[in-house]
């Protein structure tokens, strides 16, 4: 049976709920024409390369067996290898610290980044302090955090949330990214076009600046190695490289559920991460470090170990997968109903269906109740995680999650009165016939058209852009009871 | 051989004609057909809408229902897909082993209609005539939850006087979703015109698969634009002469 250790995310700090449900945030997305080009076109093209590099491997689906049982066993002795990790990182000179929420985690990195007296960070791309709403907690500290990542750059300087797991600028074209560096970056040369050289080019000149001016680093890792104590970012821009070694302290904020615990292990995931995510056969860029080196690279080094939800998905066996994730965002790109509203709808910076699943469960399902139903259940999603998370049974879980929460309710919804009813209904062959007979009524609705052009709510959803038929004037078991008379 | 037919909720009430099909396609072929008439529903809107606990009773009434048959089709991937991989997993939540098994062992002698003709009944050519241009959409489920492959597209290649279209982005969902229709109406709008301009890019008059619900959305999406492209279930097709 399954303990409950953990408390779920805290409200009122970080990026994991949003102020509208689903279907609300979803509408204005689904008007925008430039919106669903942009996405439409990105989220092809990655799905094209992706299937190509995975396609050229005839060990995939064994590859993902490993990852997917390698993720497995990590879980069920989670705490052993955090120890051992936390054991390593101390013993090659970092400094260990553990987080129990948001609030903890941005408090820490906030006391550490004050020590070293600077006023100013330079970031790696990372989820989890996206997560944990880090720069503004830095930013009401009076301390400034520059996002080094391109994609994340283009957001930062844009006033605007990410997108995307991997590409969080993958809402904006590249008009509109020239647009945001003319009028953000100071001192940028007004003559700039939209060409992609000449985009990268004025980033690089605006960064560089950045990087040899910091004393103070912070990062996620995609790994940490429980055997070594080293931390691994996958990245390829190699700008994170630039943030991993030239300031003078670096802090990484890495939830619990990244380590694993060999380099063995790693070679699965190294494989499997880079086909799922950019359809690269190997990643541009992986930087792994491990504590200090006296002389080379930052000098102080803090591992903060970020919890903010994570025990207590950890304590349900089944939902639990879905701290699997390697953030590949493989399950994005094929998703149909990404692919039209893009990652704002859903209200966290985990959009898609793996945040469709993970959002919830990390603050609790009635925080993000409209998500779970933010899928047609395709499945599309986990053919095409590497690490086989079974998200559309994940999904249904949660649904039901939510309606047993909605039994405490003193009065029942009008959807839980109906699907009550129609159990009742169905459970009966007499009952189901005399609803056919019943529902015969609704010919008259559409007798001109043959088809039904408008229903009563909540039907008229269905009928808001499409026809419905018309119940026949025969059933089937009618028609089985005329011609083979009655019974089987 | 003897088939049990198990219409699904939706064939009988609103798609008799699917059910008609199947049961002149399989006599065609030389089989027994039976229709165990205590059949209802296999429960797959509450399941996936949540309600597990009212789901539990139709699941119960299905199993006893279906139980004592050897061979059961249903002309829908979806709801085999719900008997075949959520009907144990309902059981296994209300704790009723034994239910589980039994619903394992009824989920074993289901089949979508594409794989009963395919794997047990071993046909690809059943004889069928149906002069019209033709594109095919492989439902989800039948593709993902069954993995019935190219069976039904083999199925097809063999009708007589018929054009097959291949249907652009076919692995595409066509955003019905169940209840999923009526709770992101709109985001399912957006997925039905992208399946509704590539069906219409192929040209053909009849658009196919091989469950009752998708094309009660793809057609409903067609009706109302007046394209003159109409869908027609894999079954019946396959009955036609
Ligand atoms: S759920 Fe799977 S496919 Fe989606 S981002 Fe995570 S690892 Fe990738």
């Amino acid at each position: 049976m399954s303990t409950f250790l953990g408390i779920p995310a805290p409200r009122g700090v970080g990026h994991l709920r949003g102020d509208r449900s689903f279907p609300d945030a979803a509408r204005g997305a689904l008007a925008d024409s430039q919106l669903r080009r942009n996405l439409g076109h990105a989220t092809r093209v990655i799905r094209g390369k992706r299937a190509a590099v995975v396609g050229e491997l005839d060990d995939w689906e064994q590859l993902r067996l490993a990852g997917s049982a390698l993720k497995a066993a990590t879980m069920a002795r989670l705490d052993e290898h955090l120890e051992r990790l936390e054991q390593e990182v101390t013993a090659r000179g970092g400094t260990v610290h553990w987080a129990r929420d948001a609030n903890e985690a941005n408090a820490i990195v906030t006391r550490l980044v004050q020590e070293t007296g600077a006023s100013e960070v330079v970031k790696v791309k990372s989820m989890a302090t996206q997560e944990i709403g880090l720069n503004e907690a830095l930013e009401a500290a009076g301390i400034e955090a520059h996002e080094t990542d391109l994609a994340e750059l283009i957001v930062q300087l844009g006033g605007d949330l990410p997108s995307h797991i991997l590409v969080p600028a993958i809402h904006r074209n590249r008009a509109e990214i020239r647009e945001i560096f003319l009028r953000e970056m100071p001192g940028v040369d007004p003559e700039l076009t939209a060409e992609p050289r000449k985009l990268a080019m004025a980033a690089r000149a605006h960064l560089r600046e950045r990087f040899l001016r910091a004393k103070v680093a912070i990062s996620g890792a995609n790994f940490g190695v429980a055997d070594t104590g080293t931390l691994l970012v996958v990245e390829s821009e190699g700008n994170g490289r630039m943030c991993l070694t030239l300031p003078e302290t670096l802090i990484t904020v890495m939830g619990i559920e990244k380590v694993v615990p060999t380099w063995q292990d790693l070679e699965v995931f190294l494989q499997l991460l880079p086909r799922s995510s950019t359809g690269e056969r190997m990643n541009p860029y992986t930087s792994a470090w491990t504590g200090v080196t006296p002389g080379d690279g930052p000098q102080a080094f803090h591992l903060v170990l970020l919890d903010n939800g994570r025990t207590a998905v950890l304590g349900d066996d089944l939902g639990r997968s879905a701290l699997h994730c390697i953030k590949c965002s493989a399950c994005l790109n094929v998703c149909p109903v990404y692919e039209r509203t893009g990652g704002h709808a859903y209200g966290s910076v985990y959009p898609g269906p793996i945040g469709a699943v993970l959002s919830p469960q990390l603050t609790g399902v009635e925080d993000n109740a409209s998500l779970p139903y933010a899928s047609s259940l395709c499945g599309a999603c986990f053919d095409a995680c590497p690490v086989r998370i079974d998200i559309p049974s994940l999904l249904v879980k949660l649904r039901a999650q939510h309606v047993d929460e909605q039994r405490k309710r003193a009065v029942p919804s009008a959807e839980a009165i109906a699907m009550a009813a129609a159990s009742w209904v169905m459970s009966s062959p007499r009952r189901f016939a005399a609803a056919e007979k019943g529902s015969r009524a609704g010919r008259l609705l559409g007798r001109r058209a043959g088809r039904i052009r408008t229903l009563p709510p909540p039907l008229s959803a269905w009928t808001a852009s499409r026809d419905a038929p018309r119940p026949p004037s025969e059933t089937f078991r009618e028609w089985w009871a005329r011609e083979r008379g009655g019974d089987s | 051989m003897r088939i049990a037919l198990f219409l699904t909720c939706l064939g009988d009430a609103l798609h008799p004609e699917v059910g008609r099909a199947t049961v002149t396609l399989l006599e065609r072929l030389g089989h027994e057909v039976v229709f165990p008439t205590d059949q209802t529903c296999c429960g797959q809107m509450h399941i996936n809408t949540g309600y597990q606990r009212e789901a539990l009773p139709l699941v119960r009434h299905h199993v006893a229902t279906f139980e004592p048959y050897d061979v059961i089709v249903a002309p829908s991937g979806s709801c085999v897909g719900c008997v075949r991989h959520q009907h144990a997993m309902v059981a296994r939540g209300a704790h009723d082993e034994r239910l589980a098994e039994r619903a394992d062992a009824v989920a074993g002698r289901t089949y979508e209609l594409s794989e009963l003709l395919v794997d047990v009944l071993g046909v690809e050519d059943v004889g069928a005539y149906y002069p019209h241009r033709v594109t095919y959409h492989p439902t989800c489920h039948s593709l993902r939850m069954l993995r019935v492959a190219d069976k039904p597209l083999r199925l097809l290649r063999h009708v007589r006087g018929m054009t097959l279209l291949e249907l652009p982005e076919s692995d595409q969902c066509c955003g019905f979703g169940g209840t999923f229709a009526l709770k992101n109406a709109d985001t399912s709008t957006a997925m039905l015109a992208d399946k509704m301009r590539n069906v219409l890019s192929t040209g053909a008059e009849v658009a196919t698969a091989g469950d009752a619900s998708c094309l009660m959305h793809i057609g409903g999406g067609l009706s109302r634009l007046r394209s003159g492209t109409r869908t027609v279930h894999l079954a019946e097709i396959l009955a036609s002469t």
